[in-house]
């Protein structure tokens, strides 16, 4: 594990945030860009091996089991199954914000700022109850 | 018309929605919904569904350019999706049991709603208020750069505007899109945020926002990937060309236009919901 850099004793007088928003800046783009690129691999495939099919989507059916469920979608993965590809790329663009809140999380304890450590936290939770717990 | 043919145009027209959302600041999700439901014919719990994950893709992506220029303020983002991430969910949770006409109606009064204030006059807050107790202790005024000058702020009101955010988002998570509009209303006229931290905050918060909807949109299988595909990858292009063009167009007549576009679906919205064509 590599140690964060030390922050520079002017942020914590300032306390403007500016380290803080830079690696959350960071962090967002690298995510929204690593899922659009394999949203895009699995609509690539998707359309070459099923471009012709008819869609239809005027009724209501949901998706899928294998498709709306981390397990489901992670054994379609390794499968090569197309669109389970395109929604590990989903996975990963709502995974974005999860990851700046736990990153939050670490970046408010570095700075002993334990009021928003708390709130981060509370946010986290009601993030996973709604990932997870379904 | 076969897959290609529905995903490219389904992408065109996405970009278009990206593009004019960005440049407006109303975000693509509201025209998204009701071009699937009503030109594509779509059930309007995959739209939602397809609208909201676009709706995240935006949001990190402009968020990441926002944050860095230290216009957001992450601690109001953060003590605000307490409310905002418990509203998406009771959002998420309401839009199961809700019939698509009812959905499309409020759909449609949202849409007149926006269309509205985006044409409203966003005055500065005044500069000199006193400080707010529950604001001072939780640490959220702040300042922004303009001009190379910082301008501090001092945030008011604060569990109004908790509780406005809370609503909003409870739209957010029924309806499928960001909600921008009621957020600003929340931030601007409640809060007394500067509108440029108020733009910039909301957008940071929508996506951790429309995160905690999707989880539920996700296992209810309203997340169909071939219809999430072109309208995610066509709104991120689009929103992101959007952001190259705001540096140098004048945006009044652009914007003039998507409200009166938006206030048309908001109707069409309204009338296929009483009619039950949708």
């Amino acid at each position: 594990m590599e140690q964060p850099a030390p922050i520079d004793r002017d942020d914590f007088v300032m306390n403007d945030d500016t380290i803080l928003d830079i690696r959350i800046g960071m962090l967002l783009k690298i995510g929204m860009l690593t899922s659009a690129a394999v949203i895009l691999l699995g609509g690539v495939l998707f359309l070459l091996h099923h471009g012709h099919s008819t869609p239809n989507y005027t009724v209501f059916h949901g998706v899928p089991d294998n498709l709306n469920s981390l397990a489901g979608i992670a054994a379609g993965v390794r499968h090569g199954n197309d669109l389970a590809i395109i929604q590990l790329g989903m996975l990963l663009l709502i995974a974005t914000p999860v990851a700046r809140v736990v990153f939050s999380i670490f970046a408010f304890l570095s700075e002993r700022d334990y009021l928003y450590v708390t709130i981060s936290t509370i946010v986290l939770a009601v993030l996973l109850y709604s990932l997870i717990w379904h | 018309m076969n897959a290609i043919e529905f995903s490219l145009l389904i992408g065109m027209a996405s970009l278009v929605a990206g593009f004019l959302g960005s440049l407006t600041g109303l975000g693509g999700g509201v025209v998204i919904v009701p071009l699937l439901a009503l030109a594509f014919k779509v059930d309007i719990h995959y739209a939602i569904g397809a609208s909201l994950v676009s709706v995240i893709a935006t949001s990190s992506g402009s968020a990441a350019a926002y944050v860095r220029k230290g216009y957001s303020n992450i601690r109001i983002g953060m003590l605000l999706e307490i409310a905002t991430t418990m509203g998406a969910i009771l959002g998420a949770f309401l839009a199961a049991g809700t019939p698509t006409k009812a959905i499309a109606i409020v759909f449609g009064m949202v849409l007149l709603f926006s269309a509205a204030a985006s044409m409203r006059k966003r005055n500065p807050p005044p500069a000199d208020e006193p400080k707010d107790r529950l604001a001072s202790m939780l640490r959220l005024d702040g300042s922004y750069p303009d001009d190379g000058v910082k301008h501090p702020y001092h945030v008011r009101r604060v569990p109004l505007g908790f509780g406005l955010m809370f609503g909003a988002c409870t739209l957010s998570g029924l309806l499928g899109i960001g909600s921008g509009a009621v957020k600003v209303l929340a931030m601007d006229e409640a809060m007394l945020i500067p509108f440029k931290v108020s733009t910039t905050t909301s957008n940071f918060m929508i996506g951790v926002t429309a995160a905690a909807s999707a989880g539920i949109y996700l296992s209810r299988g309203y997340i169909d990937p071939a219809i999430a595909m072109p309208v995610t990858l066509g709104v991120l292009a689009g929103s992101m060309l959007g952001t190259q063009f705001l540096m140098r167009a004048k945006t009044k007549a652009i914007r003039i236009i998507f409200a009166v576009v938006i206030a048309l679906l908001g109707l069409e919205m309204i009338y296929s919901g009483l009619t039950g064509r949708l």
